[in-house]
């Protein structure tokens, strides 16, 4: 058994350890709360960009000169995975949930022989992809330096995409991320960003005739690179709610476990003090009776 | 008769302006300025460089707009724009630079006679602004 001396010290220690834990659960609580109202605000702007996206997809569907960013590059050999993961450790199960999930799409597509290339978003992704897809890795982006999620970001990356998609280094692009549903559970996502795709359930609220100006071709080939970088916005967003609600019910199972722990080596340090003084009043009452 | 109809105006932040009673609005809309009764057509159109002009009950609302998406359906008009500002509130160091990045752009031999003309464009807006 470990000495009363050894006890104390790893109580004090498993203490403060305790004190962070908690400090950090305060801390993702508070901004857990200014993400999850920054992820509700900006709903409506994805959900209306989207809205007029589909209108006008279905006023151009079939025509000739459909951009290339809806209709596609005719072909899907080559598949861009852009990863978005947080540039912080200590959130649980945050970070490898989606690169678990983004593992499982990428060995699908190698299964299939077809190219895979790779963006981060956040040190983190990259540090858990690097041993197995180094090679594949083309590009890591990181906001460090932002405080907040902003627009401006996800616009570079958007932008980076598009690029790339114009001269033609990828066919279908992706985007994993953890979409906030509450606190205890973020749902890691993959979804397709080109060329686009609409489920299903959109399509029924698609009516009306609309007047356009200037002409449908030419208000979609500059919407849709807006677009991409809306859905990258949403995904930030999206992540660092969830980032946050991670963090703080990993914080949170952190304490608890901190203070069962305080509670075992107290009474393990009890128990041993008790036994010490014990065994001195025994070794004092057998002296005085051998007299 | 009603003549007020809703107007939405959101940045990809957040909700930036809201009414439910508004009369017309002006927006600076690809093709020349439109203006935005009740009851008009349904339509989507793109938005220059520009101020919008938003005439309620009781007053006006102007807002300087850089790009956005406008659509107007069953008399709500909303309005998409990822860089927005109330002319009364805008950083006057915001629109100091903004017109020089205008500028300099203006300078690069590259550009499309369409993106020259959006850029002179936003110099005029934004100057208009700053002498006020």
């Amino acid at each position: 058994m470990a000495s009363l001396d050894d006890l104390k010290k790893r109580i004090s220690s498993v203490k403060s350890t305790q004190k962070i834990t908690k400090a950090m659960k305060m801390v993702a609580a508070a901004k857990l709360r200014k993400a999850q109202e920054g992820a509700e605000k900006g709903r409506p702007y994805s959900d209306k960009m989207n809205n007029i996206i589909l209108n006008l997809s279905k006023n151009i569907f079939g025509k000739e000169n459909t951009p290339k960013l809806l209709s596609g590059s005719g072909d899907n050999k080559v598949h861009l995975c852009v990863v978005l993961t947080s540039d912080r450790g200590l959130c649980g199960g945050f970070n490898t949930n989606i690169i678990k999930k983004a593992k499982s799409y990428f060995q699908k597509i190698l299964d299939e022989g077809k190219t895979l290339k790779i963006i981060t978003v956040g040190s983190k992704g990259f540090e858990q992809l690097k041993r197995f897809y180094g090679d594949k890795i083309i590009e890591r982006i990181s906001f460090k330096e932002s405080k907040n999620v902003n627009y401006f970001d996800a616009d570079k990356v958007g932008r980076i995409i598009i690029e790339k998609f114009q001269k033609g280094e990828f066919d279908i692009c992706a985007i994993f991320y953890n979409q906030f549903k509450n606190v205890i559970s973020q749902i890691p996502q993959e979804q397709q960003i080109i060329p686009l795709v609409s489920n299903e359930k959109d399509e029924a609220q698609v009516e009306e005739n609309y007047e356009f100006e200037p002409e449908e071709d030419e208000i979609l080939s500059n919407l849709l690179p807006k677009n991409i970088s809306t859905q990258i916005f949403k995904a930030m967003l999206e992540n660092s709610a969830s980032e946050q609600g991670s963090r703080m019910s990993a914080m949170d199972n952190a304490t608890r476990n901190a203070g069962e722990m305080v509670d075992k080596l107290t009474i393990e340090y009890n128990r041993s003090r008790q036994a010490a003084i014990t065994k001195e009043l025994i070794e004092i009452i057998s002296g005085a009776e051998s007299l | 008769m009603e003549t007020e109809f809703k107007l939405e105006i959101v940045s990809p932040e957040k909700s930036f302006f809201s009414n439910e009673k508004v009369k017309e609005v002006v927006v600076p809309a690809f093709e020349g300025e439109m203006g935005i009764l009740k009851d008009h057509i349904s339509i989507i159109s793109f938005l220059k460089p520009g101020i919008i002009k938003v005439v309620l009950k009781d007053g006006e609302e102007s807002f300087y707009v850089d790009d956005g998406i406008m659509e107007f359906k069953d008399n709500l008009l909303s309005i998409l724009s990822s860089s927005i500002f109330n002319t009364k509130k805008i950083d006057k160091n915001f629109v100091e630079t903004s017109i020089k990045d205008a500028e300099s752009n203006l300078a690069s031999k590259e550009l499309s006679d369409q993106n020259r003309f959006l850029e002179n464009e936003k110099i005029e807006v934004l100057k208009s602004i700053s002498s006020n």
